[in-house]
């Protein structure tokens, strides 16, 4: 089956037709970016809202439902001792720990997001990931992480990964999609961009750069590309999409630098939690060292903070 | 050819982050600022966990190392000013602490008598990560330092004599003590000794080589915050040659307590 783009080109042809990447100019351009100093105030305000953009997440084969509970309950009150420190955006875990993670949340405004179709390889048959999906959604989880299939996608099968988040898209219902394309595993700056347009075009709601489990993970370039690319696409269609990157950013000073990225190139639309997310897990204490810093007036320590 | 003295963090000799330098005797020597305090705690810590399982005997023969280093640059030295009897005396305790190395728990652990069937056993840890105000004089340096590392500490040193102390950096720095285990910062410790008395990330405070009493008293009122060690040697004029005795070391050790039940 072909499937015609809103532009009325096939999906080949209008993948394809996107401008191609200038790697040195995005490369210089996304560490120029990073160079910027943001202090005072304007750190503050940063650090918040950087905490209020976290998807807390924990992607472990050891994960028990006590440790995502634990994980939840910090997630509602990042620092015990500041009640002024607003709660993270989104939990993120297995299907399997939706349901401790929902009786945590239930309620309290903040998302609890599964990843879903065979995380992290997506090597798995479709009925299977939309099954998987279904069950993530039916337990309670209102944010679903998707991984699309690379192989298909580095194999030039457009049409069947579009197809493919089409359908999970559906099972979604109301759940919000995020679609992972771990661009770590894309090869160029051009799949990059490719892979963005195909998943907005089929419908995600979030385009996430990667699943945390290559060593390749989010990257300021690759989030740059991605960011353009929400831009343009609602430029062309009005419709807009978020983005996550995920997996690799640590610090808070990384993350500032990821706050600059959007003002400078999506625009303030998307400085907000609704359209911009951080995967992670050690930010959020880094985070919270600096607010503390900034609170307290001396450096804060790791032994201050809850090892998860 | 005129020499810039450049601080000592996590095994490299970068510039201040803030840029600045200052003249000590016709020479430039970095002036540390908060941040580089802040970037030497961090490589203290991260250095610390291995530094401390390495061996009682390994972390022996790294000391003895420093001191083999040391006696090679003697010369270096004598260029910038300390004695010769001093760089003797600070050789001779360089050996001297790192035969302690492995007899320190020997001599300050203990097997606890106890009324049950159990082995009750003490045994000194390191602290963790110390922030050390070295004195002026190179041996009160050297006094200081061996001492907290030689346990499995590592240090962040705000030195007092700026050329001996980045001179003893190039001999740690060519020995085989690792990286961020000692960090030497240049300065003004007015300046930074707060930072590293409120940081939470600082398990220990030496102020040995604070001489204003009124901001030793500050630093160890600011360090009552985190809970932090705090050794501060009665006494203002301090004799390095003297016999120093295992003060130096026991002031940054814990001592951790273990029942085992004696058989099966």
């Amino acid at each position: 089956m072909t499937v015609t783009t809103p532009a009325g080109l096939d999906l080949r042809s209008l993948l394809h037709g996107l401008p191609g990447v200038d790697k040195v100019g995005l490369e210089s351009r996304a560490a120029a970016l990073g160079t910027r100093s943001v202090k005072t105030t304007a750190k503050a305000a940063a650090i918040d809202l950087a905490i209020r953009m976290v998807d807390l997440t924990t992607l472990e084969g050891a994960d028990t439902p006590g440790k995502v509970q634990a994980l939840a309950a910090k997630a509602l009150r990042p620092d015990p001792a500041d009640a002024s420190c607003p709660p993270v955006a989104a939990v993120c875990v297995y299907p399997a720990m939706v349901p401790p993670a929902a009786e945590v949340l239930a309620g309290s405004g903040v998302h609890l997001a599964s990843v879903a179709t065979a995380f992290p390889s997506g090597q798995a048959p479709l009925d299977v990931k939309l099954a998987d999906t279904r069950d993530a959604v039916a337990a309670g989880a209102d944010e679903i992480d998707m991984v699309i299939s690379r192989g298909e996608f580095l194999a030039g099968h457009y049409d069947k990964v579009f197809e493919e988040i089409v359908a999970v898209k559906e099972a979604c219902g109301a759940a919000h999609l995020k679609v992972i394309l771990e661009t770590g595993e894309l090869g160029t700056y051009d799949n990059v961009r490719r892979a963005s347009w195909l998943a907005m075009l089929a419908g995600a709601d979030f385009i996430k750069t990667s699943t945390g489990k290559v060593p390749l993970a989010a990257t300021l370039p690759v989030t740059l590309v991605m960011l353009e690319a929400v831009r343009d696409f609602r430029a062309k269609t009005g419709r807009q999409v978020g983005v996550k990157p995920a997996g690799g950013i640590r610090t808070t000073k990384d993350a500032v630098k990821y706050l600059v990225m959007i003002h400078e190139t999506a625009g303030d639309d998307w400085l907000d939690p609704d359209w911009f997310r951080f995967g992670a897990s050690s930010l959020l204490n880094d985070l919270l060292m600096q607010r503390t810093k900034l609170t307290t007036g001396h450096y804060a320590g790791p032994d201050y903070f809850t090892l998860d | 050819m005129r020499k810039t003295y450049k601080l000592f963090i996590g095994g490299a000799f970068p510039r201040s982050e803030s840029g600045r330098t200052y003249l000590v005797d016709g020479d430039n020597v970095a002036l540390a600022s908060r941040k580089d305090a802040r970037d030497a705690v961090t490589a203290a810590r991260k250095a610390q966990p291995k530094w401390a399982a390495a061996t009682a005997y390994n972390r022996g023969q790294v000391l003895y190392r420093v001191a083999e280093m040391l006696e090679a640059r003697r010369a270096e030295f004598a260029a910038v000013g300390v004695p010769a009897a001093e760089v003797d005396a600070a050789v001779d305790r360089w050996v001297w602490y790192a035969g302690w190395s492995d007899k320190i728990t020997q001599v300050h652990g203990s097997a606890n008598p106890v009324a049950g069937p159990y082995f009750n056993i003490s045994a000194p840890e390191p602290t963790g990560v110390v922030a050390v105000v070295a004195p002026a004089s190179f041996l009160g340096l050297v006094s200081v330092v061996a001492p907290a590392i030689v346990t499995g500490n590592t240090v962040v040193v705000l030195a007092g004599a700026p050329q001996a102390a980045i001179t003893l950096a190039e001999v740690l720095a060519t020995s085989d003590v690792p990286g961020g285990v000692v960090n030497l910062l240049t300065g003004d410790p007015a300046e930074t000794a707060p930072w590293l008395a409120s940081h939470d990330d600082v398990n220990g405070l030496d102020l040995t080589g604070v001489s204003d009493t009124a901001l030793a008293t500050e630093l160890e009122r600011t360090a009552a915050g985190s809970l932090k060690r705090v050794r501060r040697p009665a006494g203002t004029e301090i004799d390095f040659f003297a016999d120093p005795g295992v003060k130096a070391m026991t002031a940054f050790l814990e001592i951790k307590t273990v029942w085992h039940t004696k058989g099966f």
